[in-house]
């Protein structure tokens, strides 16, 4: 039987989900009954210095909604957690008491400037917290007021306060970084130098979610008026996939452990942020969708996928996927698909007709019977057709095997891999002989 | 004691009122506002898509759908009038699991098609309720058109002249509009009288104008109509029955019950047999079957001469019928009756089919019955005289017209009518197009 035991950054916990630094995690009765559902730690809503901040008292999210309604993106404007300071530290040694074999992280933002982290790191120690997460990321409210995402967007600061909170604490550092930066591995960098144990990310992504089309207001309205705020949930995930990726692949930060976050809904997205090169992930939007209860099923798929793949510990497969990311001149030009339909599981719907006609290549033909056939006199293998059909599985992009002839280009598929820094019509390219 | 379901003969006041409110109550209610949502996002937006290739008025169906789904019924209920201005009615009354919901893509993919006909209603049922008539008249062109008939075909024909700008007088022998709208179609799918509501809605466009209790007989008269009028449709559909020449006073025209039931202010009013037999194997079979049951008969019994595969009833009517409660006896050809009173049965003989012809057996069934349904087909009421016909129905080509000119003709009247509200629409659209470029000219 495979473990789902982990370590990230000298943190144990029995398995590699938490509960990211949000509201699920702001009162130790949430926190309680997380840990009664199975979730391996918690990363504490962030605290902040007394007095307490206050929160807006109309609605804090906004959302975008895929079919049926699934929610495919929250986003929020609530600040750090706004009861004071001594009331959630007292709450936190409480659950660190009665969970001790789970993760407790406390995530913490403090104005800029060493004493403030200085008076707030030995309250947290006192907790026995198992560790501190910064929270340079919140790109909402508290970042104009100097704070979050504020610090995160400047990699200098990044690495001042990182040095300033290592100095002063014994307690592994995570630094929870901010997409809304142009590239996400300078503040990476600047994290590892400033001394942290492991990044996190992504935090939230600055956001509109909608406009009332009858006051004119942004949604969430607050008395007719609107803010951004921060943006997560499954429609954020691929920003926060490529981003782990591009530190886990940066010669500067490969080996800094990454806590993986950003639209994670099940144990599919946990594992490919996992061969991604996370240590473990964190989730909120998939709990504040459906309750606690998802992390069984995160638990069950991950094991169930482990056992298949005899992976016998999360180490065993953590990062496998990070040597396949590579920059597009490194593709394979010689590598060549073609879309393939399959006549028995399709239902005829015309989705793949209609998109490759209209906004692609003319490559698929309505037959007699309505059936729809790839032209591969015109197939490029966009794919296209294949993500648009509605019945997984019905099309496929099948490869051409070397020695078979393309019949859009004529030539004949090369066993040999081509790629664009070979490739003739790159004037960059070597050119020795 | 009143009578109940086991009172012997034909007898009226078989339940109670609360029994028939429910039996006659809404068979398919309209979907909410959010069921409507939940089912509009089911919906794929097909190419060219399977359920318009099947919709008789080829409504743009993924389009309202759509429409529906972004918050906008009124623009979905315009784009289904657009193509179709009784869509209400076929959103209650078509056989959409023939039609449109039969071709749904995801008919194949999970035998649950998206639920067009409600959808539809969703969205029609929007816009009529707020008494919305979102067409407006071009300018008068000061022609004139008779439309003979105000069921489907003559109210399709008469809404898109109108539109055009012509005149429109419709002439009607009953003394109510609506043709089989009114009266031929199963009260359970059309309540609160929804039909003449749908009339009232139509006729705002303005520019229709109506004789009712007035027949035109035949050809004759329709010359009359073609010198006083600018060009003629007709469409009168079927009004005569075909007949079974059983001496019984037990046998009575299914089509005349189903309006009685239609008309009627009571239903505790209309006698039903405690026995039933209703002759046919087509919708109206089904409709005059299932109405019997829900009236309080005890035993109800459709006879069909050939195999249920043959039925024109289409497989979903035929399994509400077997859900109420109807028995269905296939391949059974009535003979006569035995027996008298109360006691007395229907005498049925057993058929085979050889090489397509109906062939009687010598095994013989017994009914006991008191009270028989036909429901083997109507027939032209209108002498057609030297008018093209073809088995019965006045040919008519693509554009409606008939072999004389100046008449148009359109619905089951036709030899194209299928005896479908959504075909007869059809037809009376088309033919108005046609007379309005014939117009025009």
């Amino acid at each position: 039987m495979p473990s789902l035991n982990s370590t990230f950054a000298g943190i144990k916990s029995p398995n590699p989900f938490w509960l990211a630094s949000a509201p699920p995690t702001d009162k130790e009765y949430n926190v309680s009954r997380a840990f009664e559902a199975g979730w391996g730690g918690v990363v504490w809503k962030t605290l902040g210095l007394d007095p307490h901040i206050v929160n807006v008292n109309g609605p804090r999210y906004g959302a975008v909604w895929g079919p049926d309604r699934s929610l495919m993106g929250l986003n929020n404007i609530e600040l750090i957690t706004d009861r004071p300071l001594g009331v959630n530290l007292k709450e936190i040694k409480s659950v660190k008491r009665n969970y001790p074999d789970r993760a407790v992280v406390v995530s913490l933002m403090v104005p800029c400037d060493e004493e403030s982290w200085q008076g707030i790191l030995p309250q947290v120690e006192e907790t026995d917290a198992d560790g501190v997460e910064l929270n340079f990321g919140c790109p909402h409210g508290m970042s104009e007021r100097g704070m979050g995402s504020a610090v995160g967007q400047v990699p200098d600061y990044i690495e001042m306060v990182t040095r300033w909170v290592k100095a002063n604490t014994r307690m592994p550092v995570i630094v929870k970084l901010t997409p809304n930066i142009t590239d996400i591995r300078y503040p990476a960098r600047a994290a590892k130098k400033g001394g942290a144990d492991a990044v996190s990310l992504i935090n939230t992504v600055s956001s509109i979610t909608s406009v009332n089309l009858d006051t004119f207001s942004p949604e969430p309205s607050i008395d007719g008026k609107g803010t951004h705020g921060g943006y997560c949930g499954p429609a954020v995930k691929p920003i926060a996939l490529n981003m782990v990726a591009e530190i886990a692949r940066d010669a500067e930060t490969s080996d800094l452990p990454i806590s993986g976050i950003g639209g994670i809904s099940t144990w599919r997205d946990a594992t490919e942020f996992l061969l991604l090169g996370a240590g473990n992930v964190q989730v909120c939007t998939a709990a504040m969708a459906y309750g606690f209860r998802i992390v069984s099923e995160l638990q069950s798929g991950l094991l169930e996928w482990m056992n298949d793949k005899q992976f016998e510990n999360v180490t065993d497969y953590q990062g496998l996927a990070v040597g396949n990311v590579t920059d597009w001149q490194n593709l394979n030009l010689n590598f060549v698909t073609k879309a393939r339909i399959d006549q028995d599981l399709c239902i005829k719907c015309g989705r793949c007709y209609a998109v490759c006609e209209d906004t692609s290549h003319q490559a698929i033909v309505i037959n007699s019977g309505r059936t729809f056939e790839v032209i591969d006199e015109e197939c490029v293998a966009c794919n296209l057709c294949v993500n648009v059909c509605p019945v997984e599985g019905c099309i496929t992009m099948e490869q051409l095997q070397p020695g078979m002839v393309d019949e859009r280009t004529g030539q004949t598929v090369d066993e040999n891999p081509l790629n664009w820094t070979q490739h003739p019509n790159n004037v960059l390219a070597c050119t020795t002989d | 004691m009143g009578n109940s379901v086991y009172s012997p003969g034909t007898l009226p006041a078989r339940l109670t009122p609360d029994e028939y409110e429910a039996n006659f109550s809404d068979i398919n209610p309209g979907l909410s506002p959010h069921e409507a949502m939940v089912e509009a996002d089911r919906c794929y937006f097909c190419y060219d898509a399977p359920c318009v290739t099947a919709c008789p008025t080829g409504i743009d169906i993924p389009l309202f759908i759509r429409q529906i789904s972004t918050g906008t019924p009124r623009a979905a209920a315009k784009t289904i009038f657009d193509s179709n201005i009784l869509g209400g009615m076929c959103a209650r009354s078509c056989p959409t699991e023939n039609l449109c919901e039969g071709a749904c893509v995801r008919e194949v993919a999970e035998s649950e098609p998206v639920e067009i006909g409600r959808l539809q209603r969703f969205a029609t049922d929007t816009l009529m309720d707020e008494n919305i008539h979102p067409y407006m008249r071009a300018h008068e062109t000061g022609k004139i058109i008779a439309v003979i008939g105000s069921g489907p075909a003559g109210l399709a024909c008469s809404h898109r002249l109108a539109m055009h700008g012509h005149n429109v007088e419709i002439i009607e022998e009953k003394p109510f509009l609506g043709g089989l709208n009114q009266t031929g179609i199963a009260t359970y799918k059309t309540v609160n009288d929804f039909a003449q509501q749908e009339v009232e809605w139509l006729l705002k466009i303005g520019g229709i104008k109506f004789q009712l209790n007035k027949v035109v007989k035949d050809l004759e008269d329709l010359h009359k109509l073609t010198q006083e009028y600018d060009a003629v449709f007709v469409g009168a559909g079927l009004g005569d029955v075909n007949r079974l020449h059983i001496g019984s006073d037990k046998f009575q025209e299914a089509v005349t019950f189903i309006e009685e039931l239609r008309l009627a202010n009571d239903y505790g009013n209309i006698p039903i047999g405690k026995n039933v037999v209703v002759i046919g194997g087509g919708m109206t079979a089904i409709d005059a079957g299932v109405q019997s049951k829900l009236l309080g008969s005890e035993n109800v019994t459709i006879a069909y001469r050939r195999s249920r595969s043959d039925m024109g009833a289409s497989e979903h009517e035929i399994n509400l019928a077997l859900k109420n409660g109807v028995k269905l006896v296939t391949n059974a050809v009535p003979l006569g009756m035995s027996g008298d009173g109360t006691d007395e049965k229907l005498l049925l003989g057993r058929t085979e089919i050889i090489d397509g012809k109906i062939q009687q057996t010598e095994d013989m069934i017994e009914l006991p019955v008191d009270q028989v349904f036909m429901a083997i087909g109507q027939k032209l009421e209108f002498d057609p005289g030297s008018l093209a016909i073809d088995a019965g129905k006045i040919v008519v080509d693509s554009h409606g017209r008939t072999s004389v000119p100046g008449i148009w003709a359109g619905g089951d009247c036709t030899n194209l009518g299928e005896d479908l509200t959504v075909t007869a629409v059809a037809q009376g659209r088309d033919a108005a197009e046609d007379i309005h470029r014939h117009l025009s000219k």
